[in-house]
């Protein structure tokens, strides 16, 4: 593990997990399961809890996301240089393909999710089923893909 | 004791009153009947009017009964055991409370008014219509939806019975079915339970122009449906006339349902509880996701700037 990367996968990793934990909470499951019972684990029941902690940590991950695309870009223009961790030849790996694609699609799909709840905002009923799936998909996509690299230890770059 | 038959008096005796309901069917019509009304369509409930005949709840089921579950026993059984069965469909002449079956109810409630003289009110106690309503923002399938006109409505179709939305809901208005819907076709033992059920403003009468069902029967134009600038100006009038008290303009950021009482609301002893709503001051419980979404906007921007900032401190070093 590349150790300058070392934080932002504490960030990443950390925001991955509740992200995901308040995203599945807004499905009523946790308390029907009682996962919600467990001490500690009560605000999963919560909704307005959960919603606040997804879009807090939505936030988050997009300010994260805008800062490793960035830094990544940077990078490889200034290989060659003492940065050499990421050059022109760096490659990103198929299975962090996969992530970002899922991560794209969770943040584009979310965006829309954000503005239809705002007041006085009515997308079409199908619109709004369709949104909901989507971002159900590709979390089970993004998940399903952080799953396997971290079984199998492979890196977003090669 | 109450004394309904002077809060009637109090009320006939106001010239106002009369004449709010013919300026409230002209506005109603008007309303219901403009396509090109971008405002959401508001009523007035005018509480001091009302005489508790139940004529609207009445109407109301008649008019929505093609809706209701016709659920088939038994119903399969729901893993684990703390899920529970909400079955009203051997009860569904009940109409003291709301339930899938009785989408709007005659609460009774007492006051003192200013005078000193101890009244009873009765309180038609529905869906309040919220302008940004929970119920349907965090459903998480969809099956709530509002539509342009403020109404909103859970499709029978697609709800999934998970409760989600009542729990949601700062009077727990919408109520549960088991045994019926899109569950039952699914994983009926492990996820779902029914569907829910609540007021739907009558969509398939606005959508002919016509009037909901409890609106048209209730022989007190208790109700008023009209445009939103002209219900707030018109319930702000009436209480202003008889010197009474308005719920339901900021409760949860705004309904779409404004109730004028002649007395506080803080002072009406009233039931609640389950299927009972209260008319308790409500915070706008959409407003914390509202305020997080422009972090959403800034978070990328920071996120951005950081990554130039890092990118210009190298570039200076190895300069
Ligand atoms: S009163 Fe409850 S059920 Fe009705 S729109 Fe508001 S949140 Fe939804
Ligand atoms: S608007 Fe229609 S559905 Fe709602 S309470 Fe009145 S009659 Fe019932
Ligand atoms: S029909 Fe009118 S007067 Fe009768 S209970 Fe309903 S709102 Fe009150």
């Amino acid at each position: 593990m590349v150790y300058h990367f070392k934080s932002r996968r504490i960030i990443y990793g950390l925001t991955l997990l509740f992200i995901a934990l308040s995203g599945f909470a807004q499905m009523p499951i946790f308390k029907r399961y009682y996962i919600a019972d467990i001490p500690g684990l009560g605000w999963l029941a919560q909704f307005y809890v959960t919603h606040a902690i997804h879009y807090a940590l939505a936030a988050v991950l997009m300010g994260l996301c805008a800062y490793v695309v960035l830094d990544y870009y940077f990078a490889r223009k200034t290989s060659g240089t003492k940065r050499i961790q990421i050059t022109k030849d760096t490659r990103i790996a198929a299975s962090a393909q996969l992530k970002i694609a899922a991560l794209s699609g969770l943040i584009i799909t979310g965006f829309f999710m954000v503005v239809k709840n705002l007041s006085g905002i009515y997308f079409p009923h199908g619109v709004v089923i369709g949104l909901d799936l989507l971002h159900l998909l590709f979390a089970m996509v993004l998940l399903g893909a952080t799953a396997y690299t971290w079984v199998r230890r492979r890196t977003w770059i090669l | 004791m109450s004394s309904p038959i002077s809060r009637r008096h109090f009320l006939k005796t106001s010239v106002f009153a009369a004449g709010t309901a013919i300026v409230g069917t002209g506005a109603a019509n008007a309303a219901i009947t403009s396509d090109e009304e971008k405002e959401s369509l508001v009523t007035l409930i005018d509480i001091s009017r009302c005489i508790g005949c139940e004529e609207c709840v009445y109407a109301c089921r008649d008019a929505n009964a093609h809706k209701f579950a016709d659920p088939k026993k038994p119903f399969p059984k729901m893993y684990p055991d703390r899920v529970p069965v909400e079955d009203w469909s051997d009860r569904r002449d009940v109409t003291d409370r709301l339930t899938p079956y009785n989408w709007l109810y005659i609460q009774y409630a007492s006051a003192t008014t200013k005078e000193g003289e101890n009244i009873s009110l009765t309180i038609p106690r529905r869906c309040m219509h919220c302008q940004n309503p929970p119920c349907v923002k965090l459903c998480p399938w969809g099956a709530a939806k509002q539509e342009k006109n403020g109404l909103s409505r859970i499709d029978s179709q697609i709800c999934l019975g998970g409760s989600k939305c009542k729990k949601a809901c700062p009077w727990d208005i919408p109520q549960r079915q088991t045994g019926t819907g899109l569950y039952l076709d699914l994983l009926p033992a492990f996820a779902g339970n029914g569907v829910m059920y609540k007021c739907d403003r009558c969509y398939q009468k606005i959508d002919k122009g016509e009037q909901p069902a409890c609106i048209e029967a209730c022989p007190e134009d208790v109700q008023t449906i009209g445009k939103r600038s002209d219900i707030i100006k018109m319930a702000k009038d009436l209480a202003k006339e008889m010197d009474g008290y308005i719920y339901g303009l900021d409760e949860n950021g705004g309904t779409n349902t404004i109730y004028v009482s002649p007395v506080p609301f803080d002072q009406l002893v009233y039931d609640t509880g389950k299927g009972k709503p209260h008319m308790h001051p409500v915070k706008d419980t959409m407003a914390a996701g509202s305020n997080l979404a422009i972090a959403m906007v800034i978070a990328p921007i920071a996120g951005a700037a950081a990554a130039v900032g890092k990118y210009y401190r190298q570039m200076k070093e190895e300069a």
